[in-house]
């Protein structure tokens, strides 16, 4: 094994010795440190949900126990699942059967449940993109994903206008999730088609006072 | 340690030929011969390419900063390949700190074997696989299915391909070549308890995937996966696609092996904001791709408890030994310039004979691999597989200069390939024109060109050492009469005289205009 580790950063070594390196200098000349009102980032962010075949539900902060009950009353989701630090206040206006998720729950139990919901760590306006974090009200990412309904938490103030603004806001070392809109492939004849593995439906609530 | 530093450098081996899927067992003007025959190939592929190219054209032009994303992004990979060494044992040592295993495989062999052992300490008999370019080139599922190991694809397109008992035929969308009911009847036939009434409608055959697939994710104890960027300061790995199956392989089994070639490795976390606009913008036409997952070694509670990352060389270190060909590893597997290359929408993926097929695939396969001119290899046809329009360096969005590698491997090829009767022939064309009565001669030879065109004046077949020629375009008869003997007869010499007294008369006009 180091046998291999030693011949290969050989070789690259050899490599760039027989071809030597062209000096770069790399510019990030590109659209950086963006910042746009909140009634434009929410406009941006919503049309690009709704491209990508995402509910989108916007309300303010004390709503938010009343919108995530309409959202999965609307689904018919009976049984759903939640991380464990998810704020129990959002689920006081729902009356179906509430799972909290732990480590050793199998993924068939996650794939009996109707839906999820969850919180999220940052969004992406310009691409309509949800960033998941693995934090305590976020779970673990097998939970986010089998259930075939997913309810998810966006506030507003987390969501940046591009692409270069919610990078910089992630923590490398956490297991990190991007969602745009739900599962979908264009893999038959280039063709887009929601609904593959993931959640086929995907609703967002923006919570536009938070 | 490696005799690196002490005397000369050597150059790195190509991938070892006879192994691997990095090419074809014919040339590609034989194997596109037969491929431009299926009117249905040529349907898929002409309606598929146009469909991703009006839509990466509209979201790639909603972007002012589109241009500059291209230079950092290039810049980036160009960066990246100057500081290879330090940041292969960067990214080593970060994977190792939050708890993973790194492997390295000096070629695809190497490799096969590295994650066989790795599945059977697991006791596992079956895999589940995210689509991978990596694992496809070094033929990964053959070697595992000849050492009694299941791979079961888990990419839509990957598994009609693997349903089909095909092979892909384009980077991003393997199965492009089948229409909605080919991949019906695959279905039909194929998949064990499917709904016999199953009809064509893509969303259909989606769900139909997604049924037989749920349970494998499930169950499956090992994931094997690819990478698209694995970043050096932090250890962290990336994978982007749209299905959710990645996220089920890379999420859900006990164990996961990453197979990387070593060329994917980013100084950076930041640098994602520039590959996460560049890469979904270009390959699928879409802002963004459905979802991307990021995980650094192994999180407890979360995901794979035991993660191996298999660092690839398989011919890499070779292209990056070659000052021009170094930039084909710069490629992040997009396919926009199989999309928009004249060739590959007509010839399809199949005629490259290679994992890597389109403008991309005719450089960087003879870069991995090598052209073996002695051995009349496919690979040395590649080169040649293009009208050098230029189309995919414009779509690149990490600006390689394909046409310009592409002239540069012909030229390679043709200085390895020694004396050749073409040669000679110019050789002696060469002698020939340097003398005016021998040249006269041969041009009034060429008459017999006209003998050889049809009524079309088209000639499709020259004899040998020429036919390489014609193979794969007409040739125009040469004219009735050489300029040369036109220009010795009564009607050549009556119209140069008039050409120099219309010459004269409108000097003297012009003369006359400019003393008024």
């Amino acid at each position: 094994m180091t046998a291999a580790r030693e011949t290969v950063l050989g070789r690259i070594r050899d490599a760039l010795v027989l071809a030597p390196t062209q000096d770069t200098t790399v510019r990030r000349a590109y659209r950086t440190g963006r910042s746009l009102p909140d009634d434009e980032r929410l406009a941006l962010f919503t049309d690009r949900l709704v491209d990508y075949k995402a509910q989108v539900h916007t309300c303010t902060a004390d709503r938010t126990a009343q919108v995530v009950a309409e959202v999965l009353r609307e689904r018919g989701a009976q049984r759903i699942g939640v991380p464990a630090g998810l704020d129990a206040a959002w689920l006081g206006a729902y009356d179906g059967e509430v799972q909290q998720d732990s480590a050793d729950i199998a993924a068939p139990r996650l794939d009996a449940l109707d839906g999820v919901v969850t919180a999220s760590a940052v969004g992406c306006a310009e691409t309509g993109t949800i960033f998941l974090d693995g934090s305590p009200d976020q779970g673990r990412r097998a939970l986010s994903l089998v259930p075939d309904l997913h309810v998810c938490v966006v506030d507003l103030s987390t969501v940046e206008a591009g692409v270069p603004e919610a990078v910089a806001r992630l923590v490398p070392e956490r297991p990190t999730t991007l969602i745009s809109g739900p599962s979908a492939t264009s893999d038959i004849e280039l063709e887009r088609v929601e609904g593959v593995h993931g959640p086929r439906t995907l609703a967002v609530v923006i919570r536009t006072d938070v | 340690m490696s005799s690196t530093f002490l005397g000369m450098p050597a150059t790195p081996p190509r991938s070892p030929y006879g192994t691997g899927n990095l090419r074809g067992d014919r040339t590609f003007p034989e194997a596109a011969h037969d491929e431009l025959r299926n009117e249905q190939l040529r349907r898929n592929l002409g309606r598929a390419t146009h469909t991703i190219r009006a839509k990466r054209l509209n979201v790639t032009g909603e972007l002012p900063d589109w241009e500059e994303l291209r230079d950092a992004g290039s810049a980036l990979k160009t960066d990246t390949m100057n500081r290879l060494p330090e940041l292969l044992e960067q990214l080593e040592r970060k994977v190792t700190e939050r708890g993973g295993t790194v492997h390295w495989a000096r070629d695809g062999v190497e490799a096969n074997e590295i994650v066989t052992r790795l599945v059977k300490a697991t006791g596992s008999s079956e895999v589940i696989k995210v689509k991978s370019m990596a694992t496809q080139e070094i033929g990964l599922n053959e070697h595992l299915e000849s050492v009694g190991i299941t791979p079961c694809e888990t990419d839509l397109a990957e598994l009609i391909v693997q349903l089909a008992h095909d092979k892909p035929s384009h980077i991003l969308v393997p199965a492009i070549h089948r229409n909605r009911d080919e991949i019906r009847q695959i279905f039909l036939k194929e998949i064990p308890g499917i709904d016999p009434g199953l009809d064509n409608v893509p969303a259909h055959l989606a769900a139909a995937a997604r049924a037989y697939l749920r349970d494998k994710f499930m169950t499956t104890k090992v994931a094997i996966s690819g990478a698209n960027f694995g970043i050096a300061e932090t250890g962290t790995l990336c994978v982007v696609e749209s299905e959710g199956n990645g996220r089920m392989c890379l999420t859900l089994p006990d164990t996961l092996i990453t197979v990387m070639g070593i060329e994917k490795v980013l100084p950076r976390y930041q640098d994602l904001e520039v590959f996460l606009q560049l890469l979904p913008r270009s390959s699928t036409g879409e802002r963004m791709n459905p979802y991307t997952s990021m995980w650094t070694g192994v999180t407890p509670d979360d995901g794979p408890q035991d993660f191996h990352l298999v660092l690839l060389d398989n011919g890499r270190t070779a292209a990056l030994a070659d000052r021009i060909g170094r930039e084909a590893l710069n490629c992040i597997r997009c396919s926009a310039c199989l999309n928009v290359c004249p060739v590959y929408e007509r010839a399809g993926g199949h005629a490259y004979g290679s994992t890597y097929p389109g403008p991309i695939g005719a450089v960087l396969t003879p870069q991995l691999a090598g052209m073996h001119a002695a051995k009349d290899d496919p690979n040395s046809s590649l080169p040649y597989a293009s009208s050098l329009c230029g189309a995919c360096f414009d779509a690149c969005p990490v600006k390689i200069d394909i046409p310009s590698l592409l002239v540069e491997l012909r030229h390679q090829h043709t200085e390895e390939s020694g004396t050749t009767v073409e040669k000679l022939a110019m050789k002696a064309a060469a002698g020939v024109m340097k003398r005016p009565k021998l040249y006269t001669a041969a041009q009034k030879g060429a008459a017999i060109g006209r003998v050889m065109a049809g009524r079309d004046g088209k000639i499709s077949h020259l004899p040998p050492p020429f036919d390489g020629w014609s193979d794969s375009r007409d040739i125009a008869a040469p004219p009735k009469q050489t300029f040369r003997s036109w220009l010795a007869s009564a009607e050549g010499a009556a119209t140069m005289r008039a050409a120099a007294n219309e010459h004269e008369k409108n000097q003297k006009n012009q003369k006359k205009e400019e003393e008024k």
